[in-house]
């Protein structure tokens, strides 16, 4: 026994410690960004006493300078901002209440139409930051983004989120196959990934570089812990799947309104920052989304790479198939499951730091709960259990999410377009894509 | 009550059912007891009283019958047949959608009940077919996917005219008719004899919704009772306790399976559209949570048991409101605020989800025998 445990030690620490070293680099890069962005905006800093409004005016062309916002709100607000040679201005309050910013017309070049130049926001109380979006085009805004240059751009934001769809999915899957668990409490995971770096990064204000890897240390704990004190027991007890699965639905609620209490119903931001959109042909993106989808892609690469070629991987893969011939093999099941548990709420809690700085901007406390149904999706469409049948299938359903809105479906669908291809797939192929042809059930 | 127990010999099957009986008659009589000992609590002075006088109002409302109803759907699924059906809520809201829009485009209230159940019943249809032959967790997982499209299509906003979007249906649009079928005169308030609740006895959130609802608990509850003990009913405990038996006695699985998912799902539509009267049709009140709901009340109560998800629903609603209570009188106003104790009484509720299913799976009433099965 305690050969093989050094035997195991091993390259468990040696891809643990590629994978942090890999983020640490990445999120230097990352940290480098928003704090240029920011130097300009530091203009307005929420506190105890007060909350900030600030915000950047722009066009599908650029920022617009010179532009004027008259803020009215309580407490006798009522002041005309102009922005300055960044588009950007800003407005700090010392009372609570909706404020309502209209965006002076008559301020703007003629050759833009505003869609959108009123803005009503709720101030609930201080230290806060709200960022109001006014809608501005140029004239000539709908000629330029033909049909083929938003399907491409659609496939851009689609491969984004398929790829951090990918990194929660894998976990999902991972421990389905394992263990045989559909783990509903996974979408908590991810929320917690956006909860942390809030609570690392913009309250303690640690930084990305610091609060990053903080994140995912304290989100792999909840893996390891959990399995220590929750599922291992249950396991030994020999409880049904069934059951199991209930009792991930309870930890699921609990988890959700621990949120709750803790930041109500608002949206938390890990870094507050206004990335400039840069674009390539048709294709719109902003740094922070080239570096998140680098990161999943490198840590996508070496989860895999560590399944085909690592000796744990392998075993992974053995209790995956067999959990009784594995045992049977010298195999230690219990801790190549303590080991998925610990890489699937890391990965999960990567996926939502990320989603959360990239994709929303922010964290709510039914995030996670909202992407959970794509996680099911995409792990199921791949074939329930194989941890590359969830990447193959995170991306598709990114795809077709993305791709929804662009082909012309409402986009409050998007969600459901999703779900309505994986119930057409088990029509056709239960197994998934990469599953086993066998009888399931 | 398991099979096995019906294969043995009279004697030990009439003891079997004193037995059940038996319990039946616990547990009626602690549910009175316990309402009968809040009614008298709520005449206590101070917050005791307080507490005891809105557990009481949310163990009678009419939003608690129906999700005993669909609760009681939910264990023709689960309890009987192992189902993992995850989507009740949308069985719920196609009932809710099919009543309220039927009758706020000018059709008679019974052309509207059965436009709810035929939503329902084409539902379970077309979840059914891909999925029955499959393993449980798959039924579970397209559910809970196929609940959430019914109501990200039902917020659409290009629906507005149809179910009203995001807003959902005002309750004015449709409780006319459930309303002028009262005997009740209209717009007297009437104070249930020693306690504090008082109510319009028609009118909108009356006695007239509160009567009807928990009569269709008791027909329900009844149904099922019967159901159970029929030959049907054995056959759906056998799937659930080996579906391969039951397919080598020459049954056929796959068209029990899907009649008990028809009309568990008819049980749930029903649920819905009691869970509308006293209120208004908003479908974001019938999203995943309520379906965890649902299932949270019938394992408090026990599975596969008749009386369990009526005892379940009232526990789960009137726990919540005792719990919430509680903490708001007995901690300092300072350490949580009004909407901090409404989330740590969820919260706990979560945590007694997990504590029942690990270390009382039969729930209140239940028989553990019953519940031995995995799906």
């Amino acid at each position: 026994m305690e050969s093989r445990a050094v035997v195991w030690q091993a390259p468990v620490t040696k891809i643990l410690a590629a994978f942090f070293l890999t983020i640490l680099t990445l999120a230097a890069v990352a940290a480098v960004q928003p704090a240029r962005a920011s130097a300009s905006a530091s203009l307005c800093l929420p506190s105890a006493n007060n909350s900030c409004i600030t915000s950047t005016v722009r066009s599908d062309s650029g920022v617009i300078a010179g532009a004027e916002v008259r803020v009215t709100g309580p407490g006798g607000v009522d002041e005309t901002l102009t922005t300055d040679e960044a588009g950007k201005f800003s407005l700090s309050v010392t009372e609570t209440g909706e404020y309502t910013l209209v965006l002076v017309p008559e301020s703007l070049d003629e050759s833009l139409t505003v869609t959108n130049g009123s803005v009503t926001l709720n101030v609930p109380r201080m230290n806060r930051v709200r960022a109001p979006v006014f809608g501005v085009r140029t004239a000539d805004y709908s000629a330029t983004t033909s049909f083929s240059d938003q399907l491409i751009n659609g496939a851009f934001s689609g491969l984004r989120l398929g790829l951090l769809l990918a990194l929660a999915s894998i976990g999902l899957s991972l421990i389905y196959g394992t263990t045989g668990l559909s783990n509903f409490a996974h979408a908590e995971q991810v929320t917690l990934g956006g909860m942390l770096g809030y609570l690392f990064v913009n309250q303690w204000g640690l930084g990305l570089l610091v609060g990053a890897p903080l994140v995912l240390i304290a989100a792999g704990f909840t893996g390891w812990f959990q399995d220590r004190v929750l599922w291992m027991p249950l396991r030994r007890r020999g409880l049904g799947l069934a059951q199991m699965m209930i009792v991930t639905i309870g930890l699921s609620l609990t988890l959700q309104y621990v949120y709750q209490f803790f930041i109500g119903a608002s949206t938390v931001k890990v870094l507050v920052f206004n990335p400039t959109p840069q674009s390539l042909g048709p294709i719109s993106y902003t740094y922070p989304d080239l570096i998140a989808m680098a990161v999943s892609v490198v840590v996508i690469s070496l989860v895999g790479y560590a399944l085909l070629r690592t000796r744990v991987g392998r075993a992974t893969r053995a209790v995956s198939d067999n959990p009784a011939l594995a045992s049977a093999s010298g195999i230690d099941v219990d801790r190549v499951i303590r080991l998925v548990w610990i890489v699937a709420t890391t990965l999960a809690g990567l996926s939502g730091l990320l989603y959360s700085l990239v994709i929303q901007r922010g964290m709510r406390w039914d995030s996670g709960m909202q992407i959970l149904l794509l996680l099911f999706a995409a792990v199921t469409l791949g074939g329930l259990g194989t941890a590359f049948g969830a990447l193959i299938g995170a991306l598709i359903i990114g795809m077709v999410v993305e791709l929804t809105p662009v082909l012309g479906a409402p986009g409050d669908l998007k969600y459901a377009s999703a779900l309505l291809i994986l119930i057409l797939l088990l029509m056709v192929r239960p197994q998934g894509l990469l599953g086993r042809a066998e009888r399931v059930g | 009550m398991s099979l096995t127990e019906d294969l043995t010999t009279g004697s030990d099957k009439e003891q079997a059912d004193r037995t059940s009986r038996n319990k039946l008659l616990y547990a009626a009589g602690g549910l009175v007891a316990f309402l009968v000992a809040l009614a008298l609590l709520s005449h206590v002075p101070g917050s005791t009283g307080q507490i005891a006088a809105s557990m009481l109002r949310v163990a009678i409302q009419p939003q608690t019958a129906a999700l005993a109803v669909a609760v009681i759907g939910l264990n023709i699924h689960f309890g009987y047949t192992g189902l993992l059906n995850m989507g009740q809520a949308g069985f719920m809201m196609l009932g809710a959608y099919g009543f309220s829009i039927a009758i706020w485009k000018g059709q008679p209230m019974i052309v509207g009940i059965l436009a709810g159940f035929a939503a329902a019943f084409v539902f379970a249809l077309l979840l059914g077919i891909p999925t029955l032959k499959l393993r449980g967790d798959y039924l579970a997982i397209v559910t809970i996917s196929a609940a959430e499209i019914l109501r990200y299509t039902g917020r659409l906003a290009k629906l507005e005219n149809f179910t009203g979007a995001a807003q959902g249906i005002p309750g004015s649009q449709y409780r006319g008719p459930f309303a002028d079928l009262s005997f009740l005169p209209q717009d007297t308030n009437w104070t249930f004899p020693f306690t504090k609740l008082t109510y319009p006895l028609t009118g909108t959130d009356d006695w007239w919704t509160r009567l009807v609802a928990w009569l269709v608990v008791a027909l329900c509850s009844y149904f099922v009772f019967l159901l159970a003990r029929s030959p049907w009913g054995r056959l759906l405990r056998g799937v659930r306790e080996d579906e391969d038996a039951i397919r080598s006695l020459g049954k056929n699985v796959f068209a029990v399976k899907m009649q008990a998912l028809i009309i568990g799902g008819l049980f749930g539509a029903l649920g819905g559209i009691i869970f509308i009267l006293p209120s208004s049709m908003q479908p974001d009140a019938m999203g995943r949570n309520l379906t965890f709901f649902a299932w949270t009340a019938l394992l408090l109560g026990g599975a596969a048991t008749v009386f369990g998800p009526v005892l379940g629903s009232i526990l789960f609603f009137s726990v919540r409101i005792f719990l919430q209570g509680i903490t708001d009188a007995v901690l300092p106003s300072g350490l949580m605020n009004t909407q901090q104790t409404e989330q740590f009484a969820w919260i706990c509720i979560g945590v007694m989800l997990m504590l029942i299913v690990i270390f009382r799976p039969q729930g209140l009433v239940g028989d553990k025998r019953e519940l031995r099965f995995n799906v």
